[in-house]
């Protein structure tokens, strides 16, 4: 069956993207607000995500307990996140359901009761949310990186800060709504067996009298480098790393994610075979691909003893550098069926396309299909790889340490900087 | 979908769950074998051979067996359990001929005694790793503590001084007494075609052990406990509490699901209106273990110190309630659909059909189609989950906090 993008412009300025898969049971949409922690109120860091919270304490004719029985009831799984541009709500169901759960959502989008007496029940719920990440090293040195890294308003993280969660009222959060939660910039992507006529019905009787402003303008993104140390009594030491690739919006992106790819995608990777493999220095070490208001990084991370941190920074940056020297045919011809399979494996989960469809439309504004991906990743070339690594050498590093012991990035790295 | 099984003449079993629609092959070695099949010095060592089982063959070395893996574009991973060590791949339908040969050569490592001291340090990492994280071994301490005496104490990554101290000549031995032709199964989901599964086997597994000694059975010894694990600098009160149980064949296994589904669920269940709802606590859950003789409830509790106290008490008052009174056919109701949503979403991919057929067929030798389990679910009754929360969550429990 050809794949088709389904699409439909609403005149408030939603965007509904739909991407049928008729051999599934289950549809899923993935629904984009652009309410992320960069919109939040300067000194209420963690805004956004209790506002999530409280918006899911009932709406319309629903109570909260009433909602997420209903939920329940129709077998939704479901879930909720926030991130730097959005609060996003993606949920997946029998396919019979899609049209009663949208509903619910637009409910909760447009008419959310906000109850005053559970304000400090949520806040409650947030406020266990950044102990936890305050015990879990792992997770806390990609938090402090992202902190440290890029500026406010770029830098909150989803869980926020003690203060800016005590400062929050229910009107801060009501405004926030009010100014925020809005059809301009919000993206709604089905996925799965669905009918798309019904589909656009539904979402134009539900969400096209939704109204309100297009989000404010960001300020520019200034990157911090340099080393922060986070003091944690652990065994291990916790590295976050992060330096300069182009971003998802960029030409040169699949070229930056391939030079990722051949880092750290697959068992035979350079990471896990220099790092785990032939040194036994870590369990778990990778790298990624992150991009925020268009500036790409490549994210790193290695979990080693105390002890042999500092080795572990080393092979990791000398390994990272090592693509300058070549990338062989067979590893790009492994990362190459990796990612076409990695395609196949997309069309059965709806889960899964409808969030691709979502952050697709948002860092392009269109949706490449598998034949142009495949194109894509048809033409990339060792020597293209490693000239567009030697044109673009790692700079620009910031590192996290989450441990006993500080680490400084060593002086060829801080040479680098720009 | 068709479920088809075959018997390699003097070799190991093929369970096949056929579906010619599918996008994808999913296929998998189960081995009945885990930490409870340790003896106490080498605890450890199925999980430590999970890891050298990928180091390389006669045929392979470790870097052709990586690279290899990751040409064929697999979703490919292994896991060590209590009782199984599982080895795993998903990858399109035509490269399945390359998977099958690949995870069966996998099967008889060459253990090289340099890859064994590199990996000792990667599993020694592994265990720091966890050492550091929430709820640091608490749910390990509490498996010491409801064990006691019986193998299922035994912690699957073994200690660190286990894993410094054991030698490959050990795990050589371990593997050729636990990798035998009548304790590992070759499991498929998904686009598979059987014949080429059943060559593979045919071919290559003729010479492997061909017999295990069977498992030990050995009752527990149920007796109530609780400790406290000191921690510097935590930020949050951990609790994880075990009652006993229902083995992995007990009728009653399917109430019990609804019965944690409607106590403890992580939306919409009596803890989470209590607890997390009203913010008191990060996570509240029970779910059941189970195993071939035997089984446990677990319970989980994440809080802020200061409200650890009374969020055990709230914890309590809801299981003796629920215990006293039952639930409410609205409550079962509610559970059984979520529960029947979630088997129906999860069995649209083959490699979660994967891990449910494998599973199913290591601890009884068949397998439940969906529609059989779902009406297994519909069947249960409110007397049901009453006999079964008396059964489990009646008995004390033992108790692990962790503090700073």
């Amino acid at each position: 069956m050809k794949q088709e993008l389904l699409h439909r412009d609403l005149s408030n300025g939603l965007v509904l993207l739909g991407e049928r898969m008729p051999w599934l049971r289950s549809a899923a949409f993935s629904f984009l607000i652009p309410s992320g922690t960069c919109y939040e109120t300067p000194g209420l860091d963690g805004l956004a995500g209790m506002t999530s919270e409280m918006v899911q304490r009932g709406c319309g004719d629903l109570d909260s307990r009433a909602f997420l029985e209903h939920l329940d009831e129709l077998g939704v799984e479901r879930s909720s996140s926030i991130t730097t541009n959005h609060s996003s709500f993606s949920c997946a169901m029998p396919s019979e359901v899609l049209g009663e759960t949208l509903k619910l959502y637009c409910d909760m989008v447009r008419r959310p009761h906000l109850p005053e007496d559970q304000l400090d029940d949520a806040r409650q719920l947030c406020m266990q949310d950044l102990r936890a990440l305050d015990d879990e090293p792992s997770h806390r040195c990609f938090s402090e990186l992202k902190r440290f890294r890029y500026p406010q308003p770029f830098g909150r993280i989803a869980q926020g800060t003690r203060e800016g969660l005590d400062a929050i009222t229910i009107g801060s959060v009501s405004e926030f709504v009010k100014s925020r939660y809005l059809p301009k910039g919000s993206i709604l992507a089905v996925a799965g067996n669905f009918d798309w006529a019904q589909l656009t019905e539904t979402v134009e009787a539900e969400l096209g009298s939704w109204n309100g402003q297009p989000p404010s303008a960001l300020p520019e993104l200034h990157e911090n480098y340099g080393s922060r140390h986070v003091d944690h009594a652990t065994n291990q030491t916790h590295l976050a790393l992060a330096y300069d690739c182009a971003s998802y919006e960029s030409p040169e992106y699949y070229q930056a994610r391939a030079l990722v790819g051949v880092l750290s995608d697959g068992m035979s990777s350079r990471l896990f075979t220099e790092v785990r493999e032939k040194r036994g220095l870590v369990y778990s070490v990778f790298a990624t691909c992150f991009s925020l208001a268009g500036h790409g990084s490549v994210l790193c991370y290695a979990g080693t003893t105390t002890n042999r941190a500092e080795e572990t920074l080393q092979v990791l940056l000398e390994t990272i550098h090592s693509l300058k020297n070549g990338i062989t045919t067979d590893e790009l011809d492994r990362l190459k069926n990796r990612i076409k399979s990695s395609l196949v494996f997309e069309q059965e989960s709806s889960a899964a396309r409808s969030g691709q469809i979502a952050s697709d439309w948002f860092y392009l504004g269109r949706v490449p299909d598998r034949e142009e991906v495949c194109a894509k990743v048809d033409a990339l070339t060792c020597d293209g790889l490693v000239k567009h690594f030697c044109e673009n050498l790692p700079q620009n590093f910031s590192l996290v340490t989450v441990g006993s012991q500080p680490l400084e990035l060593p002086n060829g790295a801080v040479d680098a900087q720009s | 979908m068709e479920l088809l099984t075959h018997k390699v003449e003097n070799g190991p079993e093929i369970v096949v769950l056929h579906d010619p629609t599918a996008f994808t092959a999913s296929l998998g070695w189960f081995v009945n074998t885990g930490a409870r099949d340790e003896v106490p010095e080498l605890a450890g060592v199925s999980h430590f051979l999970e890891h050298m089982v990928f180091k390389g063959t006669q045929r392979r070395s470790a870097d052709q067996v990586n690279r290899e893996l990751d040409h064929l574009g697999a979703q490919s991973n292994a896991y060590t359990s209590e009782d199984s060590t599982v080895f795993y791949a998903s990858v399109l339908p035509e490269c399945l001929g390359h998977a099958v040969d690949l995870l069966t050569d996998l099967m008889q490592p060459i253990l090289h005694e340099e890859d064994f001291e590199t990996e000792r340090q990667v599993i020694l990492e592994e265990i720091a790793m966890y050492d550091d994280q929430p709820p640091y071994g608490a749910f390990e301490r509490a498996a010491e503590l409801y064990f006691g005496s019986h193998p299922l104490a035994t912690r699957v990554l073994g200690t660190a001084e286990t894993v410094a101290d054991m030698s490959v000549s050990q795990m050589r031995d371990y593997h050729r007494s636990r990798y035998t032709k009548d304790n590992m199964y070759l499991i498929a989901s998904g686009k598979v075609d059987v014949s080429q599964l059943i060559n593979h086997v045919t071919e290559f597994a003729n010479d492997w052990p061909t017999s295990s000694q069977p498992r030990a059975e050995t009752k527990v010894d149920f007796r109530t406990a609780s400790e406290v694990l000191n921690r510097e600098s935590i930020h949050q009160h951990y609790e994880v509490q075990m009652w006993p149980g229902l083995h992995r064949n007990a009728p009653d296994r399917y109430a019990l699901r609804l019965l944690c589904s409607i106590l403890a669920d992580e939306s919409g269940s009596r803890l989470f209106w209590e607890l997390i709802d009203t913010g008191r606590a990060e996570t509240a859950a029970i779910w059941p273990q189970m195993f071939d003789d035997c089984g446990c409830l677990l319970g989980y509790l994440c809080c802020a110190p200061e409200d650890a106290v009374e969020n055990s008490l709230i914890l309590q008052r809801v299981l003796q309630q629920a215990l006293q009174d039952g639930v409410t056919a609205k409550e079962l109701d509610l559970a059984k659909k979520k529960i029947a949503s979630s088997l129906i979403l999860s069995d649209e991919k083959p490699a979660n059909r994967l891990f449910a057929l494998g599973q199913s067929w290591l601890s009884r030798r068949n397998y439940e189609p969906l529609d059989v389990v779902l009406s297994r679910f519909a069947a249960v009754d409110l007397d049901d989950i009453l006999r079964v929360a008396q059964t489990t969550l009646g008995c004390p429990p033992i108790r692990v906090h962790v503090t700073s």
